[in-house]
């Protein structure tokens, strides 16, 4: 699985949480850039991630992914 | 159903339904519950109209007479307090006070719960507490109240005696959610660290569907009779073909699944729920079964209606509500062929019918958390309603017989109790009115509290009927609430339950009432239609008494040139 893939699929699984089709993300992109994507919807986003990737995050890990890029490395490493 | 269901179901038209205003008070988080609650009323057709009480303020929202929450002027409260929160406060007390923990804590629920009381007439739905195993105790913990798991065990229990004291308390048993999911489905620890939120959003599902179905029953609409089909349903195997010494049902082998249900279906019977039969087999072929085999746990006097014959199953349905008088949305079918099931669901798209699994042996397993039979009442009367309607299906018999209506009705002996307000029929008016909705003027729904407050008014005569004929007795049937308005008495609700409907007993009351309100002065009744998407029936109930416009689902009975109404029923003495 590519950088790519992952990020493709992490767009999906943002996509279907917060309802928009029309969510698109880069490895820069921040929860701020993205309408809805606060606190709560969080939540969704980070079970609903490891649900699909077959993945565990720590607290710690939540607590500091800055971006989608760090989301989408923490994942590749997790399941490399 | 998934939380992201639930979560677009938000964006849909709530317009057309009943708007519920719930207030939500929670020592965590409680966003994601009300984004949950709301989805979930969607497919209720209830609009919930929510308030979310400040983080971790729900106690001085509750005490404090000014707050936000009583403003808000709720139908509801829910009180969400977290195993978690609590356990906070039982390890900061010294040991020495870990043992009265669960006392000090049901004070204060009491306190909550009196001072809502107090304030408003909201109902509330306080939830229970998820166990925390806590590995301090280990098993000992069941052997010392000086353990989490025991003072949570006793809060639990004492919940439950709370409830039972105050009837506008409702227990929402978030610690059996949590059984049947999992404590790791229920939380998650990174979730809840970074956040402080206790629930995964997939299980406020279910947490969401167990509100909505409290709040649905506290408000009238719940299911009251389950239909049953025999082959494959309530015994394995096929009685016509199989024979009575073949099918499976005891404690051997499959024959357990089936033995285990209707052990179940019996249960529901004895609490209420109506039970009838609707199988394609041969009638007597299939009677003998509930006569003669030895490991059938129901009975013929345990099956209300039995409608077993080669007929198309939604037309025998259509005929088992007819002998029954309540509504399909009132109703669930099982039936193990998926073809029977598809067809029941299109015909009669308001029955319930719960997609059984394949295998006999998952049919418990699937149906008991689906909650079908949540309630918001249980009275001794219960017990026996099953029989009363048996009766009502016996009379809708018999009076096929009788060519001539008023000659039936004759043939019937009715009687009628006329009460008025005393504490033993309390439960029973607070359950009537909150179970009928066709034969209801004004649908106003009344609690025990409500009742007993209208007795002590001046301004208000409280009546109920009781009616009973050479079949049975059915109890107290009808209900009547006048309230005295400029020398008229203004029919604040006149409800009667459609088990009695065509037996003249409406005219009956409507002679009681006009004398009684005669006899206080009064110079005339003044009755008006509240029209609801089921009470269509007395849409014309008070110009066919007599009653003469006054306006608009508004009319007038002249008290002093009435002439009663002609009945076949006489004041029982």
């Amino acid at each position: 699985m590519t950088q790519q893939d992952v990020l493709q699929q992490v767009q999906q699984v943002i996509r279907e949480e917060l309802d928009n089709d029309d969510v698109a993300v880069t490895p820069e992109t921040v929860a701020d850039d993205i309408e809805d994507w606060d606190s709560l919807t969080n939540i969704q986003i980070m079970m609903a991630l490891q649900k699909k990737f077959g993945v565990k995050f720590t607290a710690l890990q939540i607590n500091g992914f800055k971006n989608v890029g760090e989301i989408c490395n923490c994942i590749l490493s997790t399941k490399a | 159903m998934n939380f992201l269901q639930l979560k677009k179901n938000n964006k849909r038209d709530f317009s057309t339904f009943k708007a519920i205003r719930v207030a939500l008070l929670g020592d965590t988080p409680t966003q994601l519950l009300h984004t949950a609650l709301t989805g979930y009323g969607f497919e209720a057709a209830l609009q919930f109209v929510v308030y979310e009480a400040e983080y971790q303020q729900a106690e001085r929202e509750i005490m404090d007479n000014a707050s936000g929450l009583y403003s808000f002027n709720p139908d509801f409260v829910v009180i969400f307090f977290t195993t978690e929160e609590l356990y906070k406060a039982f390890v900061h007390l010294p040991v020495s006070g870990r043992a009265g923990f669960a006392d000090t804590q049901l004070q204060l629920f009491d306190t909550l719960v009196n001072t809502i009381e107090s304030n408003t007439n909201a109902k509330i739905i306080f939830f229970n507490f998820w166990l925390l195993p806590d590995g301090v105790f280990g098993n000992y913990s069941n052997k010392t109240p000086y353990s989490f798991t025991y003072q949570l065990r006793a809060i639990n229990f004492g919940l439950m005696q709370l409830a039972v004291k105050h009837k506008n308390l409702f227990i929402l048993d978030a610690d059996s959610l949590q059984n049947q999911h999992g404590y790791n489905y229920r939380l998650n620890p990174a979730v809840y660290v970074t956040t402080g939120v206790v629930t995964n959003p997939e299980f406020l599902v279910p947490v969401a569907q167990n509100i909505t179905q409290i709040i649905s029953s506290v408000t009238g609409k719940f299911n009251k009779c389950l239909i049953v089909d025999l082959d494959n349903t309530l015994w394995g195997g096929v009685i016509g073909d199989d024979g009575l010494h073949n099918i499976h049902l005891g404690g051997l082998g499959i024959g357990k699944a089936f033995t285990n249900l209707q052990l179940w279906i019996k249960q529901l019977k004895e609490r209420g729920i109506i039970i009838a039969v609707c199988s394609k087999n041969d009638e007597n072929v299939a009677r003998e079964v509930f006569e003669s085999h030895p490991d059938m746990e129901l009975r013929m006097g345990d099956i209300a209606v039995f409608a077993v014959n080669w007929d198309n199953k939604a037309d025998n349905i259509r005929s088992i509500r007819a002998a029954l008088n309540i509504g399909f949305d009132s109703m669930v079918f099982l039936d193990d062929n998926p073809f029977e099931r598809n067809l029941v669901r299109k015909e009669l798209p308001e029955i319930t019918v719960p997609e059984l699994p394949d295998g006999p042996e998952e049919y418990l397993s699937y149906l008991q958390p689906l909650n079908l039979f949540e309630t918001a009442s249980f009275t001794q009367d219960d017990t026996h309603r099953n029989e009363q309607y048996k009766k009502e299906a016996e009379r809708v018999k018999a009076k096929q017989f009788f060519t001539n209506e008023a000659e039936y009705l004759a043939s019937l002996y009715m009687q009628v109790t006329t009460g008025r307000f005393n504490s033993f029929n309390t439960p029973r008016l607070a359950q009537l009115s909150q179970r009928s909705n066709q034969f209801n003027l004004r649908t106003t729904r009344y609690s025990e509290k409500d009742i007993e407050r209208l007795a002590c008014d001046a301004c208000y005569m409280v009546f109920d009927f009781s009616l009973k004929d050479k079949y049975g007795d059915y109890g107290l049937v009808s209900m009547v609430v006048l309230k005295k308005q400029d020398g008229n008495f203004f029919i604040e609700n006149w409800l009667m339950s459609c088990r009695v409907l065509k037996r003249g007993l409406e005219g009956y009351v409507l002679n009681t009432l006009a004398e009684r309100a005669l006899a206080a002065g009064a110079l005339s009744l003044i009755g008006e239609y509240l029209p609801t998407p089921k009470n269509n029936m007395v849409k014309d109930f008070y110009p066919n008494l007599g009653f003469t416009p006054l306006a608009a689902n508004s009319w007038q009975l002249n008290l002093n040139n009435f002439t009663p109404v002609k009945t076949f029923i006489k004041e029982n003495t």
